[in-house]
């Protein structure tokens, strides 16, 4: 397969993926401010941005955190690179490119969702509820996601959807978790209150994952759980060790495949097998804020081993 | 569709569909082939107009007939006239035999733009320059058929051609039942295998071609992914590709993988910025010395440009007889050259009358279409000819036949052209089929896309 077709289809995964987590962005942050603010100085809204690493960009164009600002940057503005409009619509071009690596119905999920977008946009802000926005933001990914389960030949070109949708789902797991870190940090006396639990359960709604919790833990939320749920469970769908799962056995497949092991393989062995000894207790211990950032960058780093094997072209 | 007021004989099953459809269909059928063209993603972008990226081109439901007999001409003049262009273009670039026979001038060949100094002397592989050669015809009469026009470097449209038969079939099966009509889709094959043929000396394997596209922005992007979709090739760009030694190589997922055969949709001057254009990203650098050593095939080979000129169109009836020995099937439209003086003179005279064109133009660009302009167009027009007369040819306007075509009011009849690709490789073939391009608005003789024209499903019938 050509390199750049490669890239394209990493990125096309990767972009909707990125589209999908800023609207759970919103559900979390929209949940959040539905809770009388008993911080005092910090906006629940600033965690969003700081989590997304969208903070400095925002600042420069809108000021304050304002909800409604928010909205515009995370969901329609395409200077925002990561924002629901810019990523489906480079999803949708990098879908063009490689329109013959597609099969019909995924280009027509993509296209569909590209050309509903444009009549969003179109659509007066007053008529859109967020509610709207981020459930319509979730159903096109759900969509296309199984149109490529369900018509997309199992090839290398599969493969490089799922390492682009894995490596950035597990990013993006890791960037909400972090919100609820931001929203925290002012007091660390809430931890065990009413308030506490009201923000992780809204952490697991807006993962889709209330439910899910509940089936695996029973009925208490605690810090501890959760955070057991959403790094360690192989259970969990959006959990880091499941998306390094997911990392694995595609970079395992291209390697059979193509006969021929290379760098990825083996940092993405270390990686798994580094979260695969880890007990909740050692996440606290080195602060689940300092071992999410240790994360996003080892999985930032594996992204460019990735792309410099085998989305660059110049391998020899 | 009509001839002395009958019905032509091809066209009768047809009448009787088109009576018998209620404008409600009709209406809800065209949007029908309108959803399906953009689900499909089948567009066509204007250069310069800053329009919608995704324009659709007008599809028209009433399809072009041709019976079998009409086609078999047709077939054997496109032939004749595709051979004769290729061994025009191998003489060219070799010992020239035409130009010392004095059949054709030399100024037009040697000092042509399109002239590549580069290739001369290379032949290329089985001695074929133009590979897909797409020439666009007019009838003006049941047996008359005029060549308005050669295409001998990429002619595009093909994709039309396959999509249009395609969506008809879908929507309209029973007219498919009814009618024994020629199928067209073997063509990627035929163009699969037609590029095969022609790989390097240097190849000595299963041959491995691409179609080689500027990029997604350009605007028969569409085409070239629809064909190498269909073909099983890959679609690279110049950034995609790299020369090695001896050899072209593209960057895969695996490593380098040897390329043979290039398809490219990229004009000659942007193909390596080592040889042309220095400043161009579309190309590969070194591109060329491989191709001259036979480690790769370009297809069109460069150079090919020199045989689809308008001013050296006039004398294609000349190549046939020269080259092949044969009279030509085909004719040429009358063709004043302005470079000649007593042409220039007839042309200042009747310019109202006539069709006069760039030389180089293309895509209804830098054309005037006298009895359709106003008498200031005309004079401006006049000027232009005048300051550079060598870059205008002018053609009488001729009586175009006419399709009828679905219009806001009904149906009317719309001038109408056909562009059929004919594929030169190691053999010489052609699909039953071709692109009709139709002028959709009232009394127009211009079929360009780019000049609101649209496109319909031509059919050839079966014996």
């Amino acid at each position: 397969m050509l390199s750049r077709t490669a890239d394209n289809l990493f990125w096309i995964a990767r972009s909707i993926e990125r589209a999908e987590t800023a609207a759970r962005l919103l559900e979390v942050g929209s949940r959040i401010s539905l809770l009388p603010s008993i911080h005092g100085y910090r906006s629940e809204w600033d965690s969003l941005l700081q989590a997304s690493g969208t903070a400095v960009a925002f600042g420069k164009k809108y000021g304050d955190p304002v909800q409604r600002n928010i909205e515009s940057f995370l969901f329609f503005d395409r200077d925002n690179p990561s924002s629901v409009a810019s990523c489906i619509t480079t999803a949708r071009e990098n879908a063009r490119i490689v329109r013959t690596a597609l099969t019909t119905q995924v280009w027509d999920a993509l296209n569909t969702a590209f050309q509903e977008l444009r009549e969003l946009e179109r659509t007066p802000r007053s008529q859109l509820e967020l509610s709207v926005l981020t459930e319509w933001t979730m159903r096109h990914a759900a969509m296309l996601r199984g149109t490529i389960d369900a018509t997309l030949l199992r090839n290398d070109g599969w493969d490089f959807l799922n390492l682009g949708c894995f490596l950035e789902r597990s990013d993006n797991t890791a960037r909400l978790m972090d919100v609820k870190y931001y929203v925290l940090l002012p007091k660390v006396d809430y931890v065990g209150t009413g308030v506490d639990t009201y923000q992780w359960t809204t952490l697991l709604r807006a993962m889709s994952a209330h439910r899910a919790f509940h089936w695996a833990y029973g009925g208490e939320v605690t810090a501890g759980k959760i955070a057991h749920f959403l790094i360690l469970n192989p259970q969990c769908p959006r959990s880091l060790i499941t998306c390094m799962q997911g990392v694995n056995l595609h970079l395992d497949r291209l390697a059979r495949n193509y006969s021929k092991t290379t760098p990825a393989q083996e940092k993405a062995r270390n990686l798994m097998a580094g979260l695969a000894e880890l007990r909740v207790d050692d996440i606290f211990e080195e602060g689940l804020h300092e071992f999410l950032s240790r994360f996003i960058r080892e999985t930032a780093s594996l992204g460019a081993v990735v792309h410099d094997t085998y989305l660059s072209g110049d391998l020899r | 569709m009509y001839h002395k007021d009958a019905v032509r004989p091809p066209y009768a099953r047809l009448e009787d569909w088109m009576r018998a459809m209620p404008a409600e269909l009709r209406q809800m059928k065209q949007a029908e082939a309108e959803a399906l063209f953009r689900r499909i993603g089948i567009t066509f972008a204007v250069y310069g107009e800053g329009g919608d990226p995704d324009r659709l081109i007008p599809f028209d439901m009433f399809p072009r007939v041709f019976t079998a007999t009409e086609w078999a001409r047709l077939e054997r003049g496109i032939k004749q006239r595709a051979r004769a262009l290729n061994a025009f273009l191998v003489d060219v670039y070799g010992r020239g035999e035409i130009v010392r026979a004095g059949r054709i001038p030399g100024r037009l060949v040697y000092l042509n733009e399109a002239y590549e100094k580069t290739v001369v002397g290379f032949v290329p592989p089985k001695g074929v320059y133009s590979h897909i050669v797409g020439i666009d015809l007019v009838r003006t009469g049941p047996d008359d058929f005029f060549v308005l026009e050669d295409n001998c470097r990429t002619p595009s449209g093909v994709s039309y051609m396959l999509e249009n038969r395609e969506i008809m079939m879908r929507m309209f099966p029973d007219l498919f039942r009814e009618n024994r009509i020629e199928p067209v889709d073997s063509y990627p094959e035929k163009l699969r295998r037609t590029l095969a043929s022609v790989a390097p000396a240097k190849c000595n394997h299963e041959p491995t071609v691409v179609i080689l596209t500027p990029g997604h922005f350009n605007s028969a992007y569409y085409e070239h992914s629809f064909l190498a979709d269909l073909m099983g090739v890959e679609l690279v760009e110049g950034q995609d590709l790299f020369v090695e030694g001896e050899f072209v190589f593209m960057r895969t997922t695996e490593g380098p993988r040897r390329v043979d055969v290039i398809y490219r949709r990229v004009d000659d001057a942007f193909i390596d910025p080592l040889c042309f254009r220095p400043d161009s990203m579309l190309g590969v650098p070194g591109l060329m010395d491989v191709y001259r050593s036979g480690g790769v095939s370009i297809c069109s080979a460069p150079g090919a440009g020199v045989a689809d000129d308008k001013a050296v169109y006039t004398y294609v009836p000349e190549m046939i007889r020269f080259y092949l020995g044969e009279e030509p099937i085909l004719k040429n439209v009358p063709t004043w050259q302005c470079a000649k003086e007593d042409d220039l003179k007839y042309v200042q005279e009747h310019m109202a009358e006539l069709v006069v064109k760039e030389v180089h133009g293309s895509g209804g660009y830098g054309m005037l279409v006298g009895p359709a302009s106003t008498k200031d167009q005309v004079a401006a027009f006049r000027e232009r000819v005048l300051a550079d007369p060598h870059n205008y040819i002018a053609q009488p306007t001729l009586a175009l036949s006419t399709t009828p075509t679905f219009v806001a009011e009904g149906i009317a009849p719309r001038h109408v052209d056909l562009r059929p690709y004919c594929l030169v490789g190691e053999g010489v073939e052609l699909v039953p089929g071709g692109l009709t391009r139709v002028a959709l608005k009232d009394g127009s003789l211009v079929v360009n896309s780019s000049q609101g024209g649209g496109v319909k499903d031509t059919w050839v019938l079966a014996e």
